[in-house]
């Protein structure tokens, strides 16, 4: 049964996520544009490029890295599929995780000086977010009382009211997996805030844009996470979900186009920092009490 | 009208002469004239550019670099040589080192002369650069429809 959910989820997900993923790309660059006083491109402009890089000619430095990107697109699929469809949300951690590591191996792949910077942030990125992903996990499963992600519409009381201090450690992490400034070091959106492109340096045409679908999907799945903590039995609690997304994500936006890029011992030290307070208090708390 | 026109991602360089025509061409990137509005984005990476800026004139040093960028360009792809220099070498056009335009090294799509290039014909050159992007591509499609 579940097994079935998770397929179909995935499926679902798999159509869903890039069309909503891409009209939330194109927002981003209409509401950035906006806040720097431009007019920005239209709504439609993420769908343009990545039609575009599709039509552009194939080419790779080491055919193995198209397998990679390929491969962590169907990863990033699967962990949205399995979190949508109410399935495991440890797995769905576990599963991003994966799709993550396949990037950077198909960074590494294409042997490129300035992809291999980029690859190695973004291990250091990796290993940034990770606890607070983890503690993520554990604090949802006692407020729950279950890793299954359906378990959130049986609860009374929505998650966020036994674990905001995860939340907000949550928050934080997310602007480095949304690659939003200041945490953008592997990867920048930006021009010239990179050295030459960061992980994506080789890669070109249609493997850019399974790049670009990634994370649409990806923003998708991060904004579930957020939006899961303000929903329980009431069904009327799903649209605060989607509010409170909607507000996350302008929030990252608003992040993004304010603050500049900090070194990565910064990064590291303060994701660290944050998860093991917020994180740990807050489950230490729900483990006592 | 082909998508690639509406997404037109450039990259520029400078070959060599005075650097103003390379200034101008950062200056009409800038946000100020809000070159996203119609799509283009300055990406520093020839693997993800379709429009090829040079500026200034290509000379024994610099024509491999101009050649390497060129080449690492993918299909369809479109060269707008900036400035009179990058078109004919111009007042450097009799340098000892100066073999002259950008296509004595590789093939010119558009060429936009100015001393130094006025922001609006770069525009204007990049606007003529995209309607023969489009006619690649269409070509491209063509070729590729052949060949199946």
């Amino acid at each position: 049964m579940t097994f079935l959910s998770v397929i179909v989820g995935t499926v679902a997900f798999a159509i869903l996520a890039p069309v909503i993923g891409c009209f939330l790309a194109g927002v981003d660059r209409k509401v950035s544009a906006r806040m720097q006083g431009r007019v920005g491109p239209s709504i439609m402009q993420p769908y343009w490029d990545v039609r575009k890089l599709l039509s552009k000619e194939s080419a790779s430095v080491n055919d193995v890295e198209g397998v990679y990107v390929t491969l962590a697109l169907v990863l990033a699929v699967l962990s949205g599929g399995i979190f949508y469809s109410g399935g495991n949300l440890l797995l769905c951690v576990f599963v991003i995780t994966l799709s993550s590591l396949f990037f950077i191996v198909a960074a590494y792949s294409t042997r490129s000086p300035y992809a291999e910077v980029g690859a190695n942030r973004e291990t250091l990125q990796v290993m940034a977010y990770e606890p607070m992903v983890l503690l993520f996990a554990v604090g949802i499963y006692l407020a729950l009382g279950t890793f299954s992600v359906s378990g959130i519409l049986d609860v009374e009381v929505p998650a966020i009211c036994k674990t905001f201090l995860v939340f907000f450690g949550l928050l934080f992490i997310l602007t480095i997996k949304l690659r939003k400034s200041p945490f953008d070091i592997s990867m920048s959106h930006h021009a010239h805030q990179e050295i030459v492109r960061g992980m994506t340096t080789e890669m070109s045409g249609p493997t850019l844009a399974k790049v670009e679908i990634m994370h649409w999907c990806e923003n998708v799945l991060f904004l579930g996470w957020a939006g899961m903590f303000f929903v329980w039995s009431n069904p009327l609690s799903l649209i605060l979900a989607l509010v409170v997304a909607v507000a996350v994500y302008f929030l990252e936006i608003w992040i993004d186009n304010n603050f500049a890029r900090v070194k990565w011992q910064a990064m590291l030290r303060w994701s660290w920092i944050i998860a093991l307070v917020a994180g740990g208090v807050n489950i230490a708390a729900l483990m006592i009490l | 009208m082909a998508l690639v026109a509406k997404s037109p991602w450039v990259i520029h360089y400078d070959g060599s002469s005075c650097n103003g025509c390379d200034i101008e061409v950062l200056a009409a990137l800038c946000p100020g004239y809000d070159a996203e509005r119609f799509g283009v984005i300055n990406t520093g990476n020839p693997k993800h550019a379709d429009i090829f800026l040079v500026t200034g004139s290509v000379n024994e040093r610099n024509i491999s670099v101009v050649k390497e960028i060129y080449d690492q360009m993918l299909e369809p792809k479109v060269v707008v040589a900036c400035g009179i220099c990058a078109c004919s070498g111009g007042i450097f056009h009799d340098c000892y080192n100066v073999i002259g335009g950008v296509d004595k090294a590789i093939p010119v799509d558009v060429y936009c002369p100015g001393c130094a290039v006025r922001p609006e014909s770069i525009i204007d050159a990049v606007v003529q650069g995209v309607a023969v992007l489009e006619e690649k591509a269409k070509a491209m499609k063509e070729a590729r429809k052949g060949g199946e």
